[in-house]
């Protein structure tokens, strides 16, 4: 059987993993699952792992979603590696600050920023 | 296959109520939630309101699936909808033996922050007018408003 297709686009600009969505909505949970699966693996790979996922072409997540970038969080964290998100756009920042998420992640408002913000 | 039919077997479904049967595969429970949505781009409702909607309804169907339901692959949701320039009402009712929406922990306390999941609820109450759980919580019912009517 073939692997699925893959849910990312990822780059790596120096050091930096940079992973952006090729769906528009981040809600179906086998989809979300195999994106948790592709980012885990990018994360176990890296000694030490610097990733920015950009949110720009996400129109819409749920809190399976939410669930699965927790996930990356504590892996990253664990390795002592850095995690940012950034190109979030309003409705789906409302969504982080309503959970409070929004102080679990290191948030930035464009990958650009982001970018300048790994150490 | 879902099958349809016109009066809310609640019996307190709004007069004209659509109710749905639909099983747990994303194809008919998404073709349910195009329909809700198409509906409140007829009645004029913001882009806004169809976020809030598509989000609530992830999360009421998710939770009707997996924590009503328990992944049950035969497992069957009863979906009801209505929706009027005013507001939009939904009842979601699985076939679990409910749960108590008190005893939910608060994601939002710095000690849960990192818990992967429960913050289904807390996303349906912030973007719904209304949410009813009745009792003993296998039906719930989300009520959102218009904010341009």
């Amino acid at each position: 059987m073939s692997a699925p297709e893959s849910r990312l686009r990822i780059r790596k600009q120096d050091q930096i993993t940079i992973v952006e969505f090729v769906d528009r909505n981040i809600l179906d949970e086998g989809n979300i699952a195999q994106i948790g699966e592709e980012i885990g693996a990018i994360v176990n790979e890296d000694p030490n792992p610097k990733l920015l996922i950009s949110f720009a072409n996400v129109d819409h997540l749920s809190s399976a979603a939410l669930g699965a970038l927790i996930t990356i969080n504590s892996k990253i964290k664990s390795k002592d590696g850095q995690l940012r998100l950034a190109d979030i756009n309003d409705q789906i920042i409302e969504v982080f600050r309503i959970t409070r998420l929004d102080r679990l992640f290191q948030i930035q408002p464009t990958a650009r920023e982001a970018l300048a913000s790994f150490s | 296959m879902a099958s349809t039919q016109q009066q809310g077997a609640e019996g307190r479904d709004p007069r004209g109520a659509q109710v749905i049967t639909v099983g747990h595969e994303r194809a008919e429970t998404e073709s349910v939630c195009e329909r809700v949505l198409e509906a409140m781009t007829t009645a004029g409702y913001p882009e806004a309101a169809r976020f809030a909607l598509r989000l609530a309804w992830e999360e009421a169907i998710s939770n009707a699936i997996h924590h009503g339901n328990r992944n049950r692959p035969d497992g069957r949701i009863e979906v009801a909808f209505h929706v009027d320039p005013q507001r939009v009402y939904l009842r979601i009712t699985d076939e679990g033996q409910g749960f108590d929406p008190q005893a939910v922990i608060d994601p939002t306390l710095d000690e849960n922050l990192e818990c992967t999941s429960g913050r289904g609820l807390l996303l349906m109450r912030a973007y719904m007018t209304r949410v009813e759980y009745e009792p003993p919580g296998s039906t719930v019912r989300l009520v959102l408003e218009n904010p341009q009517a």
